[in-house]
């Protein structure tokens, strides 16, 4: 036998690289996944892997978790993950992908998800033909709260909710996703496979690369549905579940591909990349607006990094107060995000929003932390002064805050901004007088923006006029209170 | 020499440690070269075992299991020596 030779081997199949190394969802089992033995999802996630890594796409992918079983892929994947609220994930696909059109956006969904909660957002979605990748694990039941007929449940299958099998009078037929979603023009490539043998695994797993690749090459809507097994849920063991896809389950849901316009889609396809900042102006409307050189792209854009949280009375101008802020950041070439966030009343009740401005992209509008709070009442000051940043404002519409109010670590400048308003022409000017304040505080904004922000969302020229009297007062209280503080220390 | 034949083209390995013993990967081998080990691992599950010999090296095995890292599966870098003794293997 020595005169055989050595036989080296080599790596054939082994843990794709789109998946961590090690877990962290836990402490104990940071190798293994969450998933039950034999569960689709795994075999699922493990082909969604591969197709990332012999793609090469692994670091401009995305993936949008949903509520279910799989709510926790984003502890597998090594990609940039969003986990979104139950079955918004074709949602929050749409808004990843417009925003990066070159990032290959993912929706991972499973029936329940996807079919009952969620059914309004896949069908607008694929309508829409989004350039996006949807993952349909159809297991026939909600799983993850331990078996509640879903849509998808067959005839005559049992659930904690069709103890006695599903009945169509009772409970209507099995709701046949890709077939309707077929019915629409838009989608481009629309299959169902099985995991029930190894044809099937076989072709799942092409199936799911196919779907990937058609992003890649920017052709449109792809979804591949794929019949999944649930061992745990289904009481069955793994090779029964399994069989129980191929012998039953397969006969409601024929596999098979239901839309295929790739070779069209081809044709036309032409990525489309975001516009340039310079033409933006023109788009929305505002170009004669006498924007200064900074929209245009070559000028320097200034340097902050600015989170707002801006709280009071429904009628204060709380919201406008925001938006002058954020427009004004808009054309100074920054990124922003303004966020209303208010009750059903329009005069009274409380409102705030938030506001964030940054040179950097901007990945979520909420302000949970601000660095400046602008409280209008004392019930704002009360709610949030505990969330400003260490070393952050606090801009109070009061003589002084209350004295139970903790504020330490931060500075405060209280002052009676209504009766300051008041006395410059109308109360209703507190919002710009503490928004002057505030614009001494981010001091890199230039005043020609806010100019031509407030000159744009302020038409009438006395409020004009008034409110641009009312920002010059609260820069020059911000820089008083400045000057005493510099004093005194 | 181990118990692996130099006559096969693959080999499988377990990672017991990441195995649930869900029988899937012994169901879909195609020459049932995969076992079921009566030993439990430390999470309390069975795992899967190679026989030793047979592997053919499909990796059907691997894209059947549920678990990312369970099963690698390996396949002979160069062609077996086979029939005609002293020849060079060729790659
Ligand atoms: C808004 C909302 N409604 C209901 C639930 C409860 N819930 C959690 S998972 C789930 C069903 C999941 O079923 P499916 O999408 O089929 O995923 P599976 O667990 O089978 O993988 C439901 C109804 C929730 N988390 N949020
Ligand atoms: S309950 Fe079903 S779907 Fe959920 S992890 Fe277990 S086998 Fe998978
Ligand atoms: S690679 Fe193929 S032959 Fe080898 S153990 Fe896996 S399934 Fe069996
Ligand atoms: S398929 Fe994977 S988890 Fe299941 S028994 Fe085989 S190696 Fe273990």
């Amino acid at each position: 036998m020595s005169s055989e030779p050595e036989v080296t081997w080599e790596i054939a199949s082994s843990k794709p690289a789109s998946f961590y190394s090690t877990y962290e969802r836990k402490d104990e089992l940071q190798h293994a996944t969450h998933y039950c033995p034999g569960c689709g999802h795994g075999i699922i996630h493990k082909m969604l892997a591969q197709a990332i890594d012999e793609l090469s796409i692994q670091d401009r992918t995305v993936l949008i978790s949903p509520v279910g079983c799989s709510v926790f892929a984003y502890y597998y994947f090594d990609v940039g993950n969003v986990q979104a609220a139950h079955g918004r994930a074709p949602a929050v696909a749409t808004a990843v992908k417009r925003s990066r059109p070159g990032s290959i956006v993912i929706s991972y969904q499973g029936d329940g998800d996807l079919s009952a909660i969620g059914s309004a957002e896949i069908l607008h979605a694929a309508n829409r033909g989004e350039p996006i990748t949807v993952i349909f694990v159809n297991n026939a039941i909600y799983s993850m709260t331990g078996g509640q007929m879903a849509p998808t449940t067959l005839l005559g299958q049992t659930s904690t909710t069709s103890p006695r099998g599903r009945s169509a009078a009772h409970e209507g037929y099995p709701l046949h996703v890709s077939e309707l979603l077929a019915t629409l023009e838009a989608p481009v490539y629309i299959e169902r496979v099985g995991l029930g043998d190894n044809k099937q695994v076989a072709q799942a797993a092409r199936a799911v690369r196919r779907a990937l690749e058609n992003q890649v090459r920017g052709l449109g809507f792809s979804l591949v549905e794929i019949l999944s097994p649930c061992p745990t849920i289904w009481k069955m063991s793994p090779v029964e579940s399994q069989r129980w896809v191929r012998d039953v389950m397969e006969k409601t849901f024929p596999l098979g591909v239901l839309r295929d316009h790739t070779q069209a889609a081809q044709s036309e396809a032409v990525p489309i990349p975001p516009p340039p900042l310079s033409m933006i102006p023109g788009i929305v409307g505002v170009a004669d607006a006498g924007l200064p050189a900074e929209m245009t792209g070559d000028a320097d854009v200034p340097a902050l990094d600015l989170q707002v949280r801006v709280a009071g009375f429904g009628g204060q101008g709380v919201l406008l107060l925001g938006e002058v802020l954020a427009e004004a950041g808009l054309d100074a070439g920054l990124e922003v995000s303004w966020l209303p966030s208010y009750g059903p009343e329009m005069r009274s009740g409380t409102s705030n929003c938030h506001v964030r401005l940054s040179r950097e992209p901007i990945d979520s509008p909420l302000v949970t932390h601000p660095d400046v709070l602008v409280a209008m009442n004392e019930p704002s000051l009360r709610k949030f002064c505990s969330t400003v940043h260490p070393g952050g404002w606090i801009l109070y519409n009061g003589e002084a805050s209350p004295e139970d109010c903790d504020c330490r670590g931060v500075h405060v400048l209280a002052r009676p901004f209504t009766q300051i308003a008041n006395n410059l022409g109308d109360a209703r000017a507190a919002n710009m007088v503490m928004l002057g304040a505030l614009l001494e505080i981010a001091g890199n904004l230039p005043q020609s923006s806010v100019d031509s922000a407030l000159g744009r969302l302020v038409r009438n020229p006395k409020w004009l006029a008034l409110d641009e009297t009312a920002l010059v007062c609260g820069r020059r209280l911000m820089r008083e209170a400045r000057a005493e503080v510099s004093h005194a220390g | 020499m181990t118990d692996v034949s130099h006559r096969d083209a693959g080999l499988l390995r377990v990672d017991t440690d990441e195995c649930k013993g869900c029988g899937l990967c012994i169901e879909a081998c195609p020459p049932k070269v995969i076992r079921m080990d009566e030993s439990l691992n430390p999470y309390g599950y069975r795992t899967a075992r190679y026989a030793g010999a047979g592997c053919t090296g499909c990796g059907i095995c691997f894209l059947v299991c549920p678990e990312p890292g369970a099963i690698t599966v390996l396949r002979a870098a160069r062609p077996r020596q086979s029939t005609a003794p002293g020849q060079q293997a060729r790659p």
